[in-house]
C-alpha cells in the first residue's frame, strides 16, 4: 500500500498546483490548459482506486470533449494572446467562503457515506472488470440510469430549441 | 511456456517502453516511405521522390530527415512560447499511448487492459488538445482557423468512430483487444471454423464507418480542411519548422499506423492465424498483423491521393446526418441479432 500512498500524494500535489494555476492564470487559454492537468490527475486517481473504466471515461469525456469545447469556445469568440485581459472581479471573499463551504460539505458527505468501508484493493487481482460495472448500471441501477438519460435528452433538445433562429 | 530466467519487472517495463518508442517512428517512416513517397509518386506521376540515391529514390526519406534536423528552429515573435513548444509533444504522446494496448501475438502486448479498445479511443482523442494548442499559440490567424477546423472535425467524427466499434464489442462480448482477436479466431462461419470469423464479415458496416471516421480523425484528404494547404497554407502547422514539424509528421503517420492496426485487430482478425498457436503464433503474429496494417493503410492512402477535399458544411453534414444514424442503426441491429441467436 506504500506505493499507492506515495503516488496519491504526488498526484494530489500536482493537481492542487494545477488547480491553483486554473484560478490564478491571467490568460483564459492557459487556465483551460491547467484544467487538463487537473482532470488528468483525477483520471490517475481513479486508476489508483482500481477503477480503470471510470478513469478512461474521465479522459474521453472531460479532456477529449469538455475541455476541447471550452478551448473551441474561447478561441472562436476571443483568443487573447499575452496576459493583459483582466480576469479578476472583486469577489474574493464570497468566492473563498463558497469554496470553503463546498469543501466542508463534500468532505463531510464522503466521510459520512464511506465511514468504516474499506475498498479491498490488495485482495483484488486487478482493476474492477468492466462487465461488473455494466451489470451494476444496467441491472441494479437501471432506473436512475434511464432517468439521467431522459434528463440529458431534455437538455439536448432545449439547447437546440434555444440555438435555432427561425 | 515461461521464460527460463526471471526478468525483474523494471526491466520488462523498460523493454516495453523501448519497443513502443521504436515501433511508432518506424511505422510512421514505413508508411511515409511506401505510401507517401512511392505510391503517390506512381499514382500522380511525381518524378522528384523517385530520383535521390539512384535505385527507385531510396534515399529520399533519409534526405528529408537530415533536412528537417538541420533546419532552424523558428518561433514566431508573438507566439506563446511554452504552449507552442509543448503542442507537438502532446500530439505525439497521444499516438504513443494508443500503441500500448494493440496485441501483436498471444503474449506480445504491452498492456493487456480490460477496457482495451475504449482506452485506445480515449487517448487518441487527446491529440485534439495538442492541435488546438498549436493553432492558438502560433499567433497566426491561419493557424488559429486550422486549429478550430480541426477541433470541430475531430469532435464530430469521434462519435461515428466509437459507435462503429460498438457493434464489434457487442459481438465479441469484451472490450479487451486480445479478447476481440480470440473471439474472431475461435468464431465459426455457419459451423465452419477454417478461417475463424473475422468481424469484417458481420460488421462490414462498422468497418466502413471506422475507416471513414479514421480518415477524418487523421485529417487525411478528403477531410483535410484543417491543413488545407491551398487555403490555410497547412493550418495549425504553418509556423512549425525543423524537428517540431517532424513531430507533427510522426504524429500524423504514426496515428495512421495505429488506426490501421486497430482496424486490423477489430475487423480483420488481428495477429491470429488459424491453427497456429503458442510460440509460433508469437513469432508469426507481428508479421501477419503488419501485412494487415499495410493493407488497411493502402486503403487509407489510396483514398487520400484520389479524392478532392470536401467543403466544411458537407463535412459536418456527413458526420451528423449520415454516419451517426447509420452507426446507431448498426448497433440496434447487432444487439437484436446477438439476443436472437
Amino acid at each position: 500500500m506504500v506505493a499507492q500512498n506515495v503516488a496519491f500524494w504526488v498526484l494530489a500535489v500536482v493537481m492542487v498546483a494545477a488547480a491553483i494555476g486554473v484560478v490564478r492564470s491571467r490568460n483564459v487559454v492557459h487556465a483551460a490548459l491547467y484544467l487538463v492537468v487537473v482532470l488528468a490527475g483525477v483520471a490517475a486517481q481513479f486508476i489508483l482506486l482500481a477503477a480503470e473504466f471510470v478513469a478512461w471515461v474521465q479522459v474521453l469525456i472531460y479532456i477529449g470533449a469538455v475541455v476541447i469545447l471550452f478551448l473551441f469556445g474561447i478561441m472562436l469568440t476571443r483568443a487573447p494572446m499575452g496576459s493583459d485581459t483582466p480576469l479578476d472581479n472583486d469577489q474574493r471573499l464570497p468566492a473563498a467562503l463558497a469554496a470553503l463551504a463546498l469543501g466542508v460539505l463534500l468532505v463531510a458527505a464522503v466521510v459520512d457515506a464511506f465511514r468504516g468501508v474499506e475498498i479491498d484493493i490488495a485482495g483484488r487481482s486487478g482493476p474492477t472488470p468492466t462487465s461488473e460495472i455494466a451489470r451494476s448500471i444496467f441491472r441494479t441501477f437501471v432506473v436512475p440510469f434511464e432517468l439521467v438519460s431522459v434528463l440529458l435528452l431534455a437538455a439536448l433538445i432545449g439547447a437546440i430549441v434555444l440555438a435555432r433562429r427561425d | 511456456m515461461s521464460l527460463a530466467v526471471e526478468v525483474p519487472w523494471g526491466l520488462i517495463l523498460a523493454l516495453k517502453t523501448l519497443v513502443v518508442l521504436a515501433v511508432i517512428p518506424l511505422g510512421a517512416l514505413i508508411l511515409g516511405y511506401v505510401f507517401l513517397l512511392k505510391m503517390m509518386s506512381h499514382m500522380q506521376s511525381r518524378l522528384g521522390p523517385m530520383d535521390p540515391g539512384g535505385y527507385h529514390g531510396w534515399f529520399q526519406l533519409i534526405g528529408d530527415g537530415i533536412k528537417f534536423l538541420q533546419k532552424e528552429d523558428v518561433m514566431p515573435d508573438g507566439a506563446d512560447r511554452r504552449v507552442f513548444a509543448m503542442a507537438p509533444l502532446v500530439v505525439v504522446m497521444s499516438t504513443f499511448l494508443v500503441f500500448a494496448v494493440i496485441p501483436a501475438g498471444p503474449r506480445l502486448v504491452v498492456a493487456e487492459l480490460d477496457v482495451g479498445i475504449f482506452y485506445a479511443l480515449a487517448v487518441s482523442s487527446l491529440s485534439v488538445v495538442g492541435i488546438l494548442m498549436a493553432g492558438w499559440a502560433s499567433a497566426n490567424k491561419f493557424a488559429l482557423l486550422g486549429g478550430l477546423r480541426a477541433a470541430g472535425q475531430l469532435i464530430a467524427y469521434e462519435l461515428p468512430l466509437i459507435l462503429g466499434v460498438v457493434g464489434v464489442v457487442i459481438q465479441a462480448g469484451t472490450l479487451d483487444l486480445q479478447g476481440i482477436v480470440l473471439a474472431q479466431r475461435d468464431g465459426e462461419i455457419f459451423g465452419w471454423g477454417g478461417i475463424g470469423n473475422p468481424f469484417i464479415l458481420t460488421q462490414i458496416v462498422g468497418f466502413a464507418l471506422f475507416l471513414v471516421a479514421a480518415q477524418a480523425e487523421l485529417t487525411q484528404t478528403p477531410f483535410d480542411m484543417p491543413v488545407a494547404e491551398s487555403e490555410l497554407v497547412s493550418g495549425y502547422m504553418v509556423e512549425y519548422t525543423g524537428f517540431r514539424f517532424l513531430f507533427f509528421f510522426i504524429g500524423e503517420f504514426g496515428t495512421a499506423f495505429a488506426f490501421a492496426a486497430l482496424a486490423s485487430t477489430l475487423f480483420l482478425g488481428g495477429w491470429a492465424i488459424p491453427g497456429v498457436d503458442g510460440t509460433a503464433a508469437d513469432v508469426l503474429g507481428p508479421v501477419v498483423l503488419l501485412i494487415k496494417v499495410m493493407a488497411v493503410s493502402f486503403l487509407i492512402f489510396w483514398v487520400r491521393f484520389t479524392y478532392p477535399r470536401l467543403r466544411e458544411d458537407q463535412l459536418q453534414a456527413m458526420a451528423w446526418k449520415v454516419l451517426i444514424p447509420i452507426a446507431l442503426a448498426n448497433i440496434v441491429v447487432t444487439g437484436v441479432l446477438k439476443v436472437a441467436f
